[in-house]
């Protein structure tokens, strides 16, 4: 799905909420460029009549399509042990900083 | 409900809704899609987006969000397959969400139904499955997360800009509802929020192909307040444009206390959800045997319902309408249909005497101590002369707050009718000797006198004699 051989690196920083330190921005833009434009060479192909790959787990072990299981319950986590492995909670509720104003 | 708008404009309204499916377990674990429970007790790692955790398809929703396509007339999708759509918030914890970008399940469809006694069609460009993000509530000291909520079965329907007017979207959402109640696909309890709807709107002049700017209102589950906003959200885009403003897209928000929609600022940077294919999941396929055996399985849908009613049944369509308009009253009168043949009496009672009492006493009829079993009972006394109408409105009421046997009831409360000839024998003789007014009258030619002798019969025996065995009764002592 990538639409360019250049990608902002600062904007994808941002969206995935990562801070770079200075310099970096200009570090990963460089190393960044040079994976796409690699990838970029697949374009020399005409795959217009392959479909993409939409596997990657264990795509030799069985048909490659429809994994699905029954609508039966199993058991779910013990609550302790949940809020336990939460950074807050209160209520038995998980506390997060707050997200709206 | 109509909107001040000149005759100038067009407004145009698509609506993307929501629809949580009734599944045992979630779309991707195996833990309950339970409402209610005690906060963060149905989750387990793939649900708390635990890292290295795999999701794993549950066959129902599939099923169901198929089925809702079929009853919806769409296209299933032979080859649909599995995306991941990212953002940050925490109430999806996975930092992405697993949805369907450019594959979807189901594909077209339409929905047929009356707006202001016209029948209209209004097109679904396509429905896909995903889950339901977790649940936060907000104090002054932070957010408040349960993930009991996150990860069950949702199904988006996204329909065209096929709307022009708030009254055909309310239309379209009550259609929507009842298919979906009908077709077993989801309690649809606005309450519980089963069913939420982004609302777009936009205006263009009448005449114009080009859709104008787009505003969405999110997250709305009352018809009422999407029909208001509807409403505000047209007059405000063509008061704009009339004034020589132009309409910014953007997300705006309903305040329901002052009736109006309002711009919900946009975060810093526009939604880019990066969407890709989800790599833990494998694509769906769909045979054409598969698709004939859930269509056969279809259960039949409101307006199928409505005609059976008429053809079956010898309903008015008026009473089919009324009795189909919601699932669990429709359920009970057929059920009661199976144990008596007075279907207009049931009719008659589920559309008087039983839906003024569920007004009365705030309880539905599922709730209260009437069943189908005894409403039928009561259909059966009325159609046979065992009691009268008023008397069978009391009776209905009885059984609706306190339940209990009709047949005992009738027995302890002495409202059974009189049939027997003696008795009526007697109370016409009365009459007769009573009225003598009446009585020369009927015999000088004025049929309707009787009538006076009659209602001195039903005074006389307590509103317990049955009519017409009365008026046979006073007519065979007046002609003799
Ligand atoms: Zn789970």
């Amino acid at each position: 799905m990538a639409d360019a051989t250049h990608m902002d690196v600062s904007y994808i920083a941002h969206l995935a909420r990562i801070h770079l330190a200075a310099g970096e921005a200009e570090l990963f833009q460089g190393q960044l460029d040079q994976v796409l434009n690699y990838v970029e060479q697949l374009g020399e192909l005409d795959l217009s009549n392959v479909e993409p790959t939409t596997r990657s787990t264990a795509a030799f072990e069985h048909p490659g399509v429809n994994v699905l299981r029954d609508d039966t319950p199993r058991p779910s986590l013990d609550h302790d042990a949940v809020i336990a492995n939460a950074p807050a909670a209160r209520d038995g509720q998980i506390l997060v900083p707050k997200i709206m104003e | 409900m109509d909107t001040c708008a000149p005759m100038k404009y067009e407004a145009c309204i698509g609506l993307e809704t929501h629809v949580m499916q009734k599944t045992v377990t979630k779309m991707f674990c195996g833990c309950r899609n339970e409402y209610g429970a005690p906060p963060n007790t149905n989750v387990c790692p793939v649900c708390l987006g635990y890292p290295g955790a795999l999701p794993v398809l549950n066959a129902k929703a599939i099923e169901l969000c198929c089925k809702a396509g079929l009853l919806l007339g769409c296209e299933i999708n032979p080859h649909s397959k599995w995306d991941r759509k990212n953002y940050f918030y925490p109430d999806m914890s996975k930092n992405y969400q697993i949805t369907q970008a450019d594959r979807p399940l189901c594909l077209g469809g339409q929905i047929v139904t009356e707006v202001n006694g016209e029948m209209k069609t209004f097109t679904i460009e396509r429905i896909h499955q995903e889950e339901n993000a977790a649940k936060n509530t907000h104090d002054k000291s932070g957010s408040l997360i349960d993930y009991n909520r996150a990860g069950t079965a949702l199904m988006e329907i996204v329909s065209t800009p096929c709307m022009h007017s708030a009254d055909d979207a309310f239309a379209y959402i009550q259609a929507l509802k009842l298919i979906m109640e009908y077709g077993g696909i989801s309690d649809c309890d606005l309450e519980k929020g089963h069913m939420r709807s982004d609302v777009n709107v936009s205006v263009r002049p009448v005449g114009q192909e080009k859709l104008g700017a787009k505003v969405e209102i999110k997250n709305m589950n009352s018809p009422s307040f999407i029909v208001e906003a509807i409403n505000f959200e047209i007059a405000r885009q063509i008061e704009l444009i009339e004034n020589g403003g132009k309409v910014v897209q953007e997300t705006r928000g309903y305040d329901s206390d002052r009736g109006e929609t309002f711009s919900q600022r946009t975060k810093e940077d526009a939604h880019d959800y990066r969407y890709f294919p989800e790599p833990d999941l494998l694509p769906v396929e769909i045979s054409a045997a598969q698709i004939s055996q859930w269509k056969s399985e279809l259960p039949e849908l409101p307006v199928q319902r409505r005609e059976r009613y008429v053809r079956e049944l010898g309903l008015p369509d008026y009473d089919a309408k009324v009795l189909t308009a919601e699932k669990h009253i429709s359920d009970f009168f057929d059920t009661a249909c199976h144990k008596t043949k007075q279907y207009k009496l049931l009719s008659n009672y589920m559309m008087g005497k039983v839906a003024s009492l569920v007004t009365e006493k705030g309880v539905s009829v599922i709730e209260s101590k009437l069943t189908a079993g005894t409403l039928a009972q009561v259909a059966d006394l009325v159609g046979g002369g065992n009691i009268s109408s008023s008397a069978a409105n009391e009776l209905i009421e009885v059984l609706f707050t306190e339940g209990g046997d009709p047949k005992a009831i009738v027995e302890v409360k002495g409202m059974a009718q009189v049939n027997d000839d003696s008795a009526l024998e007697k109370w016409a003789e009365e009459a007769i000797a009573a009225n003598a007014k009446a009585v020369d009258a009927y015999k000088a030619g004025n049929a309707a006198s009787v009538n006076a002798l009659m209602g001195y019969v039903m005074k006389q025996s307590k509103g317990k004699a049955n009519p017409p065995a009365v008026i046979a009764m006073l007519k065979k002592k007046l002609g003799a």
